[in-house]
């Protein structure tokens, strides 16, 4: 083989591997969130707008400031706040947790556009990216392994969430709250606090699950920056039991589906794009048709959860 | 939970702050309870306006000018009056997706989904018979839209009936696996090679167009969205099936102590709620855009679950509740011209109120000007 580039159809597989690392990163940070604010006994389905928010907070602040990593900082404290008035609004008495997260949703998504009007011209700068590739010289492989640091830090985030809802005095009392509010009562904790707190870190990991989109891939500020990808990571906690080691492979797995389309086409196959881009979302709901069960609640589910009561 | 239920004497009355200032005449506290679900959504409306004045204020432009231009471009003049009702027609339709499974507790959001279904299937039906007569094409379309429609999100509740999928997630899901199937669609297999720049299906023809109400430029989608809406309003509470239906939102074990087949209901009422937002599609098609693309995911199936929940999921409520959204959607065309405000202005005002309405849902109850004198 003379060209090394030309690698025929294995450009298909690589392109699906080195977009599951792309593509899963906001998957995995904004599951990673929502996995310990559920633990906590509550859901936030706000989290696309909160996604969204950290994805225009992320790409501005980066643009003003030119440091994209002070950018991934605002991303996560926008989404930080957007979680703060999720938990405030729902810790109202009588107030229904999965309803203020669709307001939340629409909300977050409408500020975001309208914030984010001056931003769609300029170009920001963007995350670096480190190249694990540089040992070959095919460039499809080199692209697939061009690994963002953003994805690294998602990695090593999963197995230390998992410690520390396991082993520290934290993951022990947010395990309560999800399991019982009335023995974190007893035990002399504000259920409500620790929601506030459990959902404000799954908003600050969202929003920088946002920021990755808009500051390294795709790449760039735009209304269709996010179709969904916030609303299929809360189904992924549902089919990752509310494990974060699991919600690092449903992540992969999400981010291999997702990359599909785009890597069809890439070889000239675009008959039916569209429906290949539409394939985490199907691979969503079989999964969960596949796992869920109208008899019994699932095993690992948070006992105070709303959504699996 | 209703304030009405009335404490008895010589409970000891707890006072709440404002609602000592505002105590109403005494004849008052008999509707106090109905009045309740009047007063609660109108005073959360009233704050996000208040907010959203402050938070373009924020931005220089005159809050003041903001109500002006609201009012003028939502029911100012006969124009926009119609332009109101013209979106409001989809908006009731759309709401009555979420009000209805709202009956037997499940929060359903996939009005938009169910919207492009039914407007998919319902330009098919009209591509079908080119020869046909008018009025036979718009029922076909009308029968064909429905039926998408409620299929799809029976679907979503087959899915919670049978295999305990939460129907939130699993019809939010079906949106985007719709707006897929749309785009699919529009740009393959039923692409109108004409359609360069936008790629559409082919027209469904002037002939088949359906008009406005005499008189209006409002077309008859408005008023089919009243008799749905009316409909449904003696279906949940004037029938025995809308009764069982609320048996069982209110108390599933109950209800099947009592005999009543959930599945069915959830199943029948599922479909039904489709099938209103598959209607909505139906008329975006036949009386706005004349065939199918992806102009038809504007969000009316989003505002829906708005005026949804503002409506407090009453069918009947959810008419004026969609007239009051409409014109904010109609007025943006205005905010955006006078006062330069962003498009996405008219989103941040629906989430706001959305936001500030479920809220208010803890005062419910709790307000002192609700409760009988001396209870």
């Amino acid at each position: 083989m003379a060209d090394p580039g030309n690698i025929g159809l294995w450009t298909v597989p690589l392109a699906v591997l080195g977009g599951a690392v792309r593509v899963s990163t906001p998957f995995l940070f904004v599951s990673l969130g929502e996995c310990i604010t559920e633990r906590s006994g509550r859901i936030n389905l706000g989290l696309e707008g909160t996604l969204v928010m950290g994805a225009m907070a992320g790409y501005g602040i980066s643009y003003l400031t030119g440091s994209p990593w002070v950018g991934v900082l605002a991303a996560g404290v926008t989404g930080a706040g957007m979680g703060a008035l999720h938990a405030g609004i729902c810790g109202l008495p009588r107030v229904n947790d999965i309803a203020v997260g669709i307001a939340l949703m629409l909300f977050g998504v409408g500020l975001a556009f309208y914030l984010g009007k001056p931003l769609i011209e300029p170009t920001a700068p963007r995350l670096p990216a480190i190249d694990f590739g540089w040992w070959s010289d095919i460039p499809q492989l080199r692209a697939a392994l061009r690994i963002n640091v953003l994805f690294i830090i998602g990695v090593l985030l999963a197995p230390v969430l998992v410690w520390a809802l396991r082993t520290t005095r934290w993951g022990l009392i947010i395990r309560t709250a999800g399991e019982s509010s009335d023995a974190a009562l007893a035990m002399g904790y504000s259920v409500n606090f620790i929601r506030l707190r459990a959902t404000m870190f799954g908003g600050f990991l969202a929003g920088i699950g946002g920021s990755f989109l808009s500051l390294y891939y795709p790449g760039s500020w735009n209304e269709g920056l996010s179709s969904g990808q916030g609303i299929t990571a809360v189904a992924l906690v549902i089919f990752a039991r509310w494990n974060p080691m699991l919600c690092l492979a449903a992540s992969l797995l999400f981010g291999g589906a997702a990359a599909l389309g785009p890597a069809l086409q890439s070889v000239g196959y675009s008959h039916g794009y569209h429906l290949f881009n539409a394939a985490p979302y199907i691979l969503t709901l079989l999964i969960m048709i596949a796992t869920c069960s109208p008899k019994r609640t699932l095993i690992g589910a948070p006992a105070e959860l709303s959504i699996t009561r | 939970m209703k304030a009405d239920v009335g404490a008895p004497i010589g409970t000891p009355v707890v006072k709440s702050g404002a609602g000592e200032f505002l105590r109403l005449p005494p004849f008052t506290a008999k509707i106090g309870g109905a009045a309740e679900y009047v007063v609660i959504p109108a005073g959360a409306l009233l704050a996000s306006l208040l907010l959203f004045g402050i938070f373009v204020a924020l931005f220089g432009k005159n809050p003041l000018d903001l109500y002006f231009y609201m009012y003028q471009g939502a029911f100012g003049t006969w124009f926009s009056w119609q332009n109101t009702l013209t979106r409001a027609a989809p908006l009731i339709l759309t709401a009555l997706c979420t009000a209805l499974p709202a009956q037997l507790g499940m929060v359903i959001i996939g009005g938009e989904g169910a919207l492009l279904i039914g407007a998919l299937c319902a330009t098919s039906a009209a591509l079908a018979m080119p020869a046909a007569p008018p009025l036979v094409v718009d029922i076909a379309m009308a029968i064909a839209g429905m039926i998408g429609g409620g299929l799809w999100i029976m679907l979503s509740g087959a899915l919670r009936q049978y295999r305990g999928v939460n129907e939130t997630i699993s019809s939010l899901l079906l949106v985007y696996i719709a707006l897929a199937i749309l785009n699919f669609l529009v740009e393959g297999p039923m692409r109108d090679p004409t359609s360069l720049n936008k790629p559409s299906t082919p027209e469904i023809g002037a002939a088949n167009m359906i008009g406005s109400i005499p008189g209006t430029d409002v077309h008859w989608g408005f008023m089919f969205g009243i008799i749905a809406a009316v409909l449904s309003y003696i279906l949940i509470y004037h029938t025995v099936f809308g009764f069982a239906a609320r048996v069982a939102g209110g108390n599933l074990r109950a209800a099947r102590v009592v005999g009543l087949s959930v599945g069915k209901l959830i199943l029948i009422v599922c479909f039904l709620a489709g099938a209103a937002a598959g209607l909505a599609g139906m008329f975006e098609v036949a009386a706005v855009q004349g065939r199918a693309n992806a102009n038809l995911a504007a969000g009316y199936g989003f505002a829906g679950i708005l005026v949804a929940f503002l409506a407090r999921q009453n069918p009947l409520a959810v008419i004026p509740v969609a007239i009051l959204l409409g014109g904010i959607g109609a007025s943006g065309g205005l905010l955006q011209r006078r006062l330069g405000l962003p498009d996405a202005s008219v989103l941040v005002l629906e989430g706001v109120i959305f936001v500030m309405v479920l809220a208010s849902d803890t005062l419910y109850g709790r307000l002192s000007i609700f409760r009988a004198k001396g209870a």
